[in-house]
């Protein structure tokens, strides 16, 4: 396993263990914690935080029939099984769940000079999407709105600020206008979440984004 | 309530004393729980570890958690009253820290140096 050097940042792993995050955050989060030993630690620190807490809340009254209730649902309830979950080829399990299946699934749109996509999940607050870069093309240049999480499964790329491999993520918000660039080699595969579309800053690509969903 | 109990019923017997305190358990069920029935999709999960689930935990382990855990309460409870409230609703408001913001007047800025001031003070006391 590769040294993983850019790691989750504190305030999403925290709305990770709380819930508070969209879905498309959520996935590429569960997928970079099951990369990273690091970020699976801190993240046990997170929900004990949150257990800690509850352990403090005052206690509420309940109805007479709510120990019926839980009982009944009990009843209707199928015992829990773990299921084996492991990391098959370049998806870990919960990028499978959301793919249905290893990175052979994935149904990819083109964008045109051997650059595709495809996009995972889309709601109001945030998508994630799949972006498959051949090895030394770069990415159209933009520039966010919103938070934009990009989380590396295969090959690597470089941007003005440095250099990320599998495992890596890298956060960028509003503030950041980079050009990254797949490194020569193998073709880079990325999971990326974004919380609102993204900026391009060259003319063309801008009459395409709506078009290309992204 | 009732749904969130019953879920615990039944995965009872999952439960590793070695690796997390029945408060964080039970708060990351309930969570996942709630996640599941209010927006209809199961949260994606990181995978497990590959060894996993095991029959007999180490008592030692167990103690060293369940003191871990007894620390972290404390250091929660002598939060100063202001950090210790934006934590609470970070976890327990469903809001997130602009929606925190948004509600409190505070701004943005202030809210996260609070919630990364309270995390400076737990990581000490843990330590």
């Amino acid at each position: 396993m590769t040294t993983i050097r850019h790691h989750i940042t504190d305030d999403l792993l925290m709305g990770y263990a709380a819930g508070a995050l969209p879905r498309a955050f959520d996935l590429v989060i569960a997928t970079h914690v099951s990369l990273s030993d690091d970020a699976r630690a801190r993240l046990a620190g997170y929900d004990a935080i949150g257990g800690a807490i509850l352990e403090d809340v005052d206690a509420v009254e309940l109805g007479d029939e709510s120990l019926e209730l839980t009982l009944t649902r009990i009843k209707g309830m199928p015992a829990s099984e773990i299921t084996p979950t492991t990391t098959r080829g370049i998806f870990p399990s919960p990028l499978q769940a959301a793919v249905g299946g290893g990175a052979d699934a994935v149904k990819w749109r083109s964008l045109g000079m051997g650059t595709r996509q495809c996009v995972l999940h889309a709601d109001k607050d945030a998508s994630a999407r799949l972006l498959y870069i051949p090895a030394g093309q770069a990415m159209p240049q933009h520039s966010h709105r919103g938070t934009e999480m990009t989380l590396v499964l295969q090959g690597a790329y470089r941007d003005e600020s440095d250099r990320f491999a599998r495992g890596d993520i890298e956060v960028a918000d509003q503030d950041m206008n980079h050009t990254p660039v797949a490194e020569a080699g193998e073709d880079c595969i990325c999971l990326i979440a974004t919380d609102a579309p993204l900026r391009f800053s060259g003319l063309l690509p801008r009459i395409a984004q709506p078009f290309l969903g992204i | 309530m009732q749904d969130v109990m019953a879920t615990l019923w039944h995965k009872s017997h999952l439960y590793d004393p070695t690796r997390a305190s029945v408060a964080t358990w039970i708060f990351t069920i309930a969570r996942n729980r709630k996640i599941d029935l209010l927006r209809k999709y199961a949260r994606p999960e990181p995978e497990d570890l590959p060894w996993g689930h095991q029959d007999t935990p180490d008592q030692a382990d167990v103690i060293a958690l369940q003191q871990d855990s007894a620390r972290l309460a404390e250091a929660i409870r002598t939060l100063p009253e202001k950090q210790r409230t934006l934590i609470e609703r970070a976890y327990y408001g469903d809001l997130t820290h602009s929606e925190i913001a948004a509600e409190t007047g505070l701004p943005l800025g202030t809210i996260k140096s609070r919630i990364r001031l309270a995390l400076d003070r737990l990581r000490h006391a843990m330590t």
